[in-house]
């Protein structure tokens, strides 16, 4: 216990030290190619802080955190519903295993492509298509959380009399919780660069629909300070809430 | 008074060169109160023919009869002590009842009676195999049981822990009365705690023979008096060996 502070003081001072040397090879690629096309980190930083200042940077992020946060609750809904059933129930996992293979291989650009044409430049299609991304990721890794789901807990829940809401909950749901956790970081790492895809293709707000706007203004500061921003917010989701969450749920492990 | 009748037919068995008949034509009746232990090698059936007791396994032919609301004060200890790994020992006792908060202090005090007073907030994984039987025992007395299903609790445990446990055991049934079907395969362990022994042969099993055990408390925990019973009823003893 006692080098645990240290590990993470070492974690942290490697993780600023990686940040910094990958700004100092930016910052002399930079320097080195001297265009417009490849902006300083200062000039980058300079853009964020003008269009922070302004308000667009913090209204389209939030555009996009909205779609990221409704996709991923449908995806994970879905995807582990239809991933706990393969894994508890042989017809399912028949009936449900060739549409797993058809989804997974599906690129996304088709999916997204498709709900914009059957639904409409709609926030439902944009929902959809990147859930539709994401849902056959999560039944995946369900599906195999089922499987390795310890029978006898089962039996301990039906001779105690559980009722089925308590066997679910007490039961089967923390057996699961390391799969969910880990459906849940992977799912959200793909959902938000399938979301600025979507924006692209279909919205007129959020990130993605800026790096577009930017795209054909060939401004690379800006593309680059909205990528930049959103990565930071990604990553303090991951940090602060996912990474504690699947601590927490193994936290009997210790 | 019957406490349980089971009357097994049929258990089929699934295997890949076809179907076997794990379990054919037992039946077993359980006086209030009364301790049957049920003998047999490993692999015989045991365990199964408890699930069905349990209600666990529902794919028989035959019966299980419960007297009047004696289903719903079964107690079932598992092989393996089945805590939940992700509960602390007090939070996996606490969820046999529907409002535990109402049964703080049984809870108090049956933890303290196993001796794992001090050990209420330990997760199970951080607990030894013997303390961890003994929160499988309290989880099981916690409900007051009038019906206790004992599938081997004691099993590869070293011999001294085991005797304290089944010393244990003892105490608390004579604490709290109840009819009890106890599986395992070792005869020392059956006498030192059965009122009646039901020998099983190997698959399918079936019932080879039946005993009172008439020995004195100080007699059963004695091993000379123990192989003494043994050897003066040696031929009931072998049919139920592989």
């Amino acid at each position: 216990m006692a080098s645990q502070p240290i590990n993470v003081l070492g974690r942290i001072s490697w993780m600023v030290t990686s940040v910094i040397s990958l700004l100092l090879v930016w910052w002399g690629a930079a320097f080195v190619i001297q265009s417009r096309y490849l902006p300083s980190p200062q000039e980058v930083f300079s853009v964020l802080a003008i269009e922070l200042a302004s308000g667009e940077l913090l209204f389209h992020v939030a555009m996009t955190l909205m779609r990221v946060a409704a996709s991923f609750t449908v995806a994970m809904v879905i995807g582990s519903a239809i991933g706990i059933a393969m894994g508890k129930q042989a017809w399912a996992d028949r009936l449900f295993d060739g549409w797993l293979m058809f989804f997974l291989n599906l690129p996304a650009l088709v999916t997204i492509v498709l709900c914009f044409i059957w639904f409409g430049l709609t926030e439902v299609a944009t929902v959809l298509a990147v859930a539709i991304n994401k849902i056959p990721n999560v039944a995946v890794t369900l599906r195999e959380g089922t499987r390795a789901l310890d029978p006898v807990y089962d039996q301990l829940a039906k001779a105690y009399r559980f009722s089925r809401w308590k066997a679910l909950r007490h039961v089967l749901l923390p057996q699961l919780a390391p799969y969910f956790a880990a459906a849940a970081r992977s799912g959200l790492a793909l959902v938000w660069k399938i979301v600025l895809v979507v924006e692209l293709l279909g919205r007129s707000n959020g990130v993605g629909f800026q790096i577009h706007l930017y795209f054909q203004l060939f401004d690379v500061a800006a593309i680059l300070a909205y990528a930049i921003s959103f990565i930071v917010v990604v990553q303090l989701i991951e940090t602060f809430i996912l990474q504690p969450w699947q601590q927490s749920v193994v936290r009997w492990r210790a | 008074m019957t406490a349980l009748k089971i009357a097994i037919r049929h258990k089929p068995f699934a295997r890949s060169d076809g179907e076997l008949n794990a379990i054919e034509n037992i039946e077993i009746e359980i006086a209030a109160n009364e301790f049957v232990a049920v003998l047999g090698p490993s692999g015989c059936g045991k365990t199964t023919m408890l699930q069905i007791a349990a209600g666990l396994d529902d794919d028989y032919t035959g019966s299980v009869e419960y007297a009047a609301g004696l289903r719903d004060k079964m107690a079932y200890v598992f092989q393996s002590p089945t805590l939940l790994p992700w509960r602390t020992v007090r939070r996996n006792i606490e969820l046999v009842f529907s409002n535990p908060q109402d049964h703080a202090d049984t809870i108090a005090s049956l933890l303290e009676s196993v001796g794992l007073a001090g050990s209420e907030d330990i997760y199970p994984l951080q607990l030894s195999m013997g303390m961890q039987r003994r929160a499988s025992l309290a989880r099981a007395f916690v409900l007051r049981p009038q019906l206790l299903l004992m599938d081997e609790p004691f099993v590869s445990l070293d011999e001294t822990l085991a005797t304290r446990l089944r010393a244990l055991l003892k105490t608390m049934l004579a604490d709290n009365p109840a009819s009890v079907l106890f599986v395992t395969h070792d005869w020392r362990e059956a006498l030192s705690l059965a009122d009646r022994l039901i020998f099983l042969s190997p698959g399918p099993a079936r019932i080879t023979g039946e005993l009172a055990v008439t020995l004195s408390p100080q007699q059963r925990s004695n091993p000379a008096d123990l192989q003494s019973f043994r050897d003066a009823n040696a031929t009931i003893f072998r049919s139920g060996e592989t």
